[in-house]
């Protein structure tokens, strides 16, 4: 039984590297418009990389979603609030120093947790083919309940973020 | 495979350490879009590599895609609820709560 793996080449490190610099610019950068602008770039290549694993309908859901409505949401957020767009404050609390070491730990345990960890039981199957027909035929069927529930998570979202937002005229 | 999951984990520090020290709400919800991220990438590799055959890891991701949705749209009208009242969305204007 040959365990399917996923290629590791050229595509994903340099997907890897955008990823992680826009990344860290994300969280670090001081003007936040700028640091939106970076989670574009973030949010695209993680659908390059859902592309490489072969979840296409998910990277054309992620495109669709997160760059083309979050990013513009979190734009708009950024814009109604501009009066802080524009300062040079610095945007980190004094926590910098200790929240640093608290994610190199971090992820250094997680990663030699996964190093560590030799019983993955890799399948030799390969994903469906057809891999927008399966995720459409799987979610009328077996995860009919939680399709509809997160519709009505959705929608009751929606409804109370216009309720939170809306200015009180009368 | 252990190179995609490194990638999550190293996306899921960054977005935790930009919710520890982010001042600004708005970074704070972009932080948490990156977190939801590194999940996803996690979620699809383990459904390519272990599972097979089955969709379940991609399908979970689509629910995180939409819950991070409706999570953003209600944090961010939650951000200007708070700049239209205090003029500020300094996570240390959130101090005026009842409880």
């Amino acid at each position: 039984m040959i365990p399917v793996q996923p290629e590791v080449g050229v595509a994903f490190w340099m997907l890897a590297f955008v990823i992680i610099m826009s990344g860290a610019m994300v969280v670090s950068l001081r003007n936040i418009f700028h640091c939106a602008l970076c989670l574009i770039i973030c949010l695209s290549a993680v659908a390059g990389i859902f592309i490489l694993l072969e979840a296409e309908f998910l990277a054309a859901a992620q495109v669709l979603i997160y760059v083309g409505a979050v990013s513009i949401l979190i734009i708009f957020a950024v814009m109604l609030t501009s009066n802080l767009a524009v300062q040079k404050i610095v945007q980190t609390n004094e926590n910098a120093l200790v929240a640093f070491v608290i994610c190199l730990v971090f992820m250094g345990g997680t990663c030699a947790l996964v190093d560590a960890t030799h019983v993955w039981r890799y399948t030799a199957e390969a994903l469906p083919a057809n891999n927008t027909l399966e995720i459409g035929r799987q979610l009328m069927t077996d995860y009919m309940l939680p399709f509809e529930v997160v519709s009505i998570l959705l929608i009751a979202a929606l409804i109370g973020a216009i309720m939170l937002a809306r200015e009180e005229k009368t | 495979m252990w190179y995609f999951l490194a990638l999550g984990a190293a996306l899921f520090a960054l977005g935790l350490f930009g919710v520890i020290t982010r001042r600004n709400t708005i970074g704070i919800l972009m932080s948490l879009e990156l977190m939801f991220n590194a999940a996803n990438i996690n979620f699809v590799t383990f459904n390519k590599c272990i599972q097979g055959g089955s969709m379940a890891g991609q399908l979970f991701a689509v629910f995180i895609v939409v819950i991070a949705a409706a999570e953003a749209t209600v944090g961010l009208a939650i951000v200007l609820l708070v700049y239209r009242n205090w003029r500020g969305i300094g996570s240390d204007h959130y101090n005026v709560m009842k409880w």
